[in-house]
This record gives structure tokens, sequence and C-alpha cells, in this order.
């Protein structure tokens, strides 16, 4: 049997990555579903979920530095040499 | 092994500079972040890193792709990472990693929904989102600040957002990478992104007084 108790919007929050990764059991589907139906503060809060991972997907991070790089590309050559 | 890890790997072992220049600089982010799961500086995390590639290179023969290279890789950074912690005297934060459950964490300021005893709307919004201009979005400006939201996050959820947002790997990859069980790589994902959201809301939808 689904559990079709309303959920709050609190609750709603702390399920939005179980949403969007697709984890959440069918009975909190629907709940999930149902609550964004109806509530436009929650559509918006999913809504700036997806705009923050779209966003972070455009960052760089931590690129090698030229120095390490030359570190390992020295190790590689001895490893080439030396196997 | 899949075909793109043994064509990796042949080209390895013939030497080809090329391909182990593409694989370090592809892999060094979500190398380090790793790393800094375990060892407590960013330098100690690039010794990590190097020594990794130090023992890949030695045991590269003995890798008969029962898992993908790039699961292969981060099992010895993980090790790697260990050994050094436990070398430097470190407490390892294991239960970050396998319990991060266990201290209990908001999405949301609970302080933006109605009280629990709220005698029509209990959990409701009190003070919802406010709207993020799109077009600020991926500003530059906008970027540098998910950078310091992900920077400021404890190391196990900076290390998670990194590899499933950053670099775009799937939920199974970390899960792999990282030995973490679904659930508990859902938990570190959810509260990281729930912080740079808010973050971004912080910056770009300021509270008006």
């Amino acid at each position: 049997m689904i559990d079709t108790e309303a959920l709050s919007c609190q609750e709603l929050v702390e399920l939005v990555t179980d949403y969007l990764e697709g984890a959440l059991s069918p009975g909190d589907l629907v709940r999930f579903e149902r609550h964004i139906a109806a509530c436009d503060g929650c559509t918006l809060y999913v809504d700036q979920l997806r705009a923050t991972i779209r966003a972070t997907g455009t960052i760089t991070v931590d690129d090698l530095s030229p120095e390490a790089e030359r570190a390992l590309l020295e190790t590689f050559r001895d490893w080439v040499s030396g196997s | 092994m899949d075909a793109r890890d043994s064509e990796l790997v042949a080209a390895l072992r013939a030497g080809d500079e090329e391909t182990f220049r593409k694989l370090v600089r592809e892999w060094h982010a979500p190398l380090l972040r790793v790393a800094q799961i375990f060892v407590p500086s960013r330098s100690l995390a690039e010794d990590v890193v190097q020594e990794t590639w130090v023992r890949v290179l030695g045991a590269l023969d003995r890798f008969e792709g029962r898992s993908s290279l790039k699961t292969w890789v981060f099992r010895i950074l993980v090790n790697t990472a260990k050994t050094r912690a436990q070398r430097e005297g470190r407490v390892l934060p294991f239960s970050a990693l396998q319990d991060p459950g266990r201290v209990p964490e908001a999405a949301v300021d609970p302080d933006r929904f109605r009280p629990e005893d709220d005698e029509r709307f209990p959990g409701a919004w009190a003070s919802p989102p406010r709207d993020l201009p799109e077009e600020r979005l991926l500003a530059a400006e906008t970027r540098a600040v998910i950078g310091t939201a992900i920077d400021a996050l404890p190391a196990t959820q900076r290390a998670v957002i990194t590899l499933r947002d950053v670099e775009g790997w799937s939920a199974d990859e970390v899960r792999n990478a990282l030995d973490l069980t679904e659930v508990n790589q859902r938990v570190l994902l959810h509260r990281a992104r729930s912080k740079v959201r808010q973050a971004l809301e912080d910056y770009l939808a300021p509270e008006t007084a």
C-alpha cells in the first residue's frame, strides 16, 4: 500500500537529491510530485537545485601545476626506462 | 577489461607519454580532492597523488581489469592516503565516509519553515526560496562563489560533489572509487549541493532586511 500522507516543505527539501537520482520509493515519489504540483516554493527550490548542479558543472578546479606535471612525467620516463 | 581501458593500459605499457599526461591531467582534481579526505593539507595531498602514480605504474602489469582502470587507480590512491595519514599520526575520518547520516544536517535552515506546532501549515515555507537571476548564474563571479562554497565543505562532501557535479562522474563511479554505499553517496551529495545552493541564494539574491 502506498503511503499518501502529505509531505511538508521541510520534509520535501530533504528528498530532492533522492528525487533527482531516481531513488525515491514509489510512495515517496507520488507524495513528492503531488506536493510539487501544488507548491510554488518547492517547485522553485527543486529548480534551484537543478540550476546549482548545472552551474557547478561549469567550474574548474585544481589544475595540475606545471611543476607537478613535470615531476610526474619524470616518474613515467624512469618507469619506462626501468621496465 | 573494457575497450578504452585496454587501450589505455596498452599505451602506458608501451611507454606512451601523451596517454600518461592526459590521464594525469584528467584525474588530477578528483585524486586531489579524494586524498584530502584523509590527509590534512593540500601539500600532503599533492604528495599522495604523486606517490599514487608511482604505485600505479609499479603495479600496472598486475592490473587485470576486474574493476575499471579509474576505480583501480582511486583504490590505490585511498590506500596510499590512508597509509600516509597513519604515518602522520592522523585519526582517520572513517565514520565520515561510512556513516555520514549519524550527525543530522538540514538542507535548509529550519527557521525558514513554519514551526511543527503551526496550526495550519506545519513545516511549510515561512521564507520561501528567493529567485536566482538566471543571467548571472554562469558569470565568472558566480563560479568563484561556487568554488568557495565547495572549498568550505567537509572533505568528504567536497570530494563527492567534485566528482559528481564538477567532473561529471556517475553515482556508481563515485561509489566504487570511494567505497561508499548508495545511500551514503547520496547523503554526502545532498548535503554538498544543498550548501552550494544556499551560497548561491545568499550571493545572487541576498535577504533584504
